[in-house]
């Protein structure tokens, strides 16, 4: 049995719309401070997952709870306990830098001290201090990009869901921004991530492939890499979804 | 043929393309290569004569993209980078009718788009806004084949695409290449480089370089190697504080370093990480690839 503290748990998910079955029978567990990559196809039903964990939506069977709290009545506590950011969800583009932080340290009810606190800590480890007041639609999208997630994990969130966060960043922001996550899962963060980028699969401590509604395959990488003879993650996934096809 | 030369644009106070140059030739693969924000988007539009540049001058096939767009536009099918089709038309009626506007008809150029169309095919009375990600895709790219255009521009047409469905749309333009379409695409992905017949690698407005995809990498003058140890956290910080490094990146299993001092003799980094306590090192010269490039490139433009 593994010791280490559970922040996800998901057993049976089944997740229905009408006749479609998008999500079919999932079962998993995600740890303290691990990163955990969730790969697959388009229309694989990452999102539809997603979504559940998040307190969104509502399974169609299945036990499921995150950071401690059950996915059918505790959504709104789920909410308070995780971040989110995703590619397309940007930060308010009319307000500065320092007012999306106070906003959302503010809509996550933390005290105006603490925000005070904790912004001038984050605005110095960015080497953002300069940029407090410029307006997020003047700043370069790698910025907003790395901004967004340390506002995503402000108040201290039991596990944070990242959604193709690097897409369209340029290749040195992208690796820094993995180096942003290396850091929090250090602090005992749990990231969830999903990500086109079969490089950035390697960097997972463990990674879940769906296919058409299951998961066809978790593990480390190492171990995915030696289960399909592959000598990347590109050729696992290919194969995985591939199949799929034929 | 597309010749594009001084072409200058800014919105506001930001400068999207300064002074851009090139030329691609009838019948190639030319990709743009380049992050969000490097202006990728606003030199399609230009040559598609959707927006006007401040300043230069560009022709596509001989006709100057102000005093001829309209002939222009006769030529060129663009595909932007938002999907753009009649959500509430069908597959089929979205398909009839960019080709009525062009004058044409669905069967007259039936077998230029037959391979793509056919995969949608079944789904021809589906609303197009109904349709799955990778579904559009394919109808965005027939309707833009539809009037059979001598030159397909392509705006990040694989961006949110997993993987398995990026190879088999760069499979599709290879095809389209061979029946004799000049092609231009724009992608933030770098390993779609190697895919591309000459790319031009493209960052803040401004042109890094034009090649082949290998001789941009044949260009690349660093000593590289990759390496990798049983704690890859730690093994970038200590990388990052040794004497001799230029540059350190996470690459999928690896890291990518790179000496300043271009030695090929990794004994002292050996015993190095060893002190640091790393165990099952590896670490081996490897051949950089478009992505070492660009980052090493961008390095020394902003250095």
């Amino acid at each position: 049995m593994d010791q280490r503290e559970k922040i996800i748990s998901v057993k049976n998910l089944v997740k229905k719309f009408g006749d479609f079955e998008a999500n079919k029978n999932l079962s998993f567990d995600v740890f303290k401070g691990e990163i955990f990559g969730f790969l697959g196809a388009n229309g694989a039903g990452k999102t539809t997952a997603i979504k559940i964990l998040c307190g969104l939506s509502s399974p169609t069977s299945g036990e499921i709870s995150v950071a401690g709290f059950d996915a059918y009545h505790e959504t709104e506590k789920i909410k308070k306990n995780i971040g989110y950011m995703s590619q397309k969800f940007s930060l308010y583009s009319d307000l500065t830098v320092k007012e999306n932080i106070r906003f959302y340290g503010g809509i996550y009810g933390l005290s105006r001290d603490t925000i005070k606190r904790k912004t001038k800590d984050l605005l110095e480890k960015l080497n953002f201090s300069e940029h407090a007041g410029s307006l997020i639609s003047s700043i370069p999208l790698g910025w907003k990009q790395k901004l967004a997630f340390s506002i995503a994990v402000f108040h201290e969130p039991k596990i944070v869901f990242l959604d193709e966060p690097t897409g369209g960043v340029d290749p040195i922001t992208r690796r820094q921004f993995w180096d942003l996550i290396y850091e929090t899962a250090h602090t005992g963060i749990t990231v969830f991530v999903t990500t086109h980028y079969m490089d950035e699969a390697e960097y997972c401590n463990r990674v879940c492939i769906m296919v058409d509604g299951r998961i066809d395959a978790l593990d480390t990488p190492e171990n995915l890499k030696k289960q399909f003879g592959a000598d990347n993650m590109d050729e696992v996934f290919v194969r995985l979804a591939r199949a799929e096809k034929k | 043929m597309v010749v594009a030369s001084h072409i200058s644009i800014s919105y506001k106070k930001v400068n999207a393309l300064k002074d851009i140059s090139f030329s691609v030739n009838e019948g190639e693969l030319f990709g743009f290569i380049g992050p969000d924000g490097a202006g990728k988007t606003s030199l399609l539009r230009i040559l598609t004569t959707l927006i006007l540049a401040d300043s230069g001058s560009a022709s596509v096939f001989g006709l100057d993209v102000v005093k001829d767009y309209k002939n222009i536009r006769k030529i060129t099918g663009y595909m932007p980078g938002r999907f753009s089709l009649y959500q509430d038309l069908s597959v089929e009626e979205n398909l009839s009718f960019f080709a009525a506007v062009f004058g044409t008809t669905l069967k007259e150029n039936y077998d230029l788009i037959k391979d793509i169309y056919i995969q949608i095919e079944p789904f021809k009375d589906r609303p197009a806004g109904k349709l799955s990600g990778g579904m559009k895709q394919k109808l965005a790219l027939s309707c833009a084949l539809i009037h059979k255009p001598k030159i397909l521009v392509l705006d990040e047409p694989t961006t949110g695409v997993d993987a398995v469905s990026r190879k088999e749309f760069w499979q599709m333009l290879k095809k389209l290449k061979n029946d004799g379409i000049t092609i231009l695409v724009s992608t933030p992905y770098m390993d779609e480089a190697e895919l591309c017949d000459r790319v031009a690698l493209i960052q803040k407005g401004e042109i890094l370089d034009i090649d082949t995809p290998m001789g941009i990498i044949s260009k690349y003058k660093n000593v590289l190697f990759e390496i990798s140890s049983d704690n890859m956290y730690k093994l970038k910080g200590d990388i990052g504080k040794f004497n001799d490094t230029l540059s350190v990146f996470l690459f999928g299993q690896f890291l990518h370093f790179s000496p300043k001092s271009g030695r090929k003799d990794t004994d002292v980094l050996k015993k190095y990480l060893e002190e640091k306590g790393h165990k099952n090192i590896i670490i081996r010269e490897c051949k950089p690839n478009i992505e070492d490039c660009f980052m090493d490139l961008m390095q020394s433009e902003n250095g």
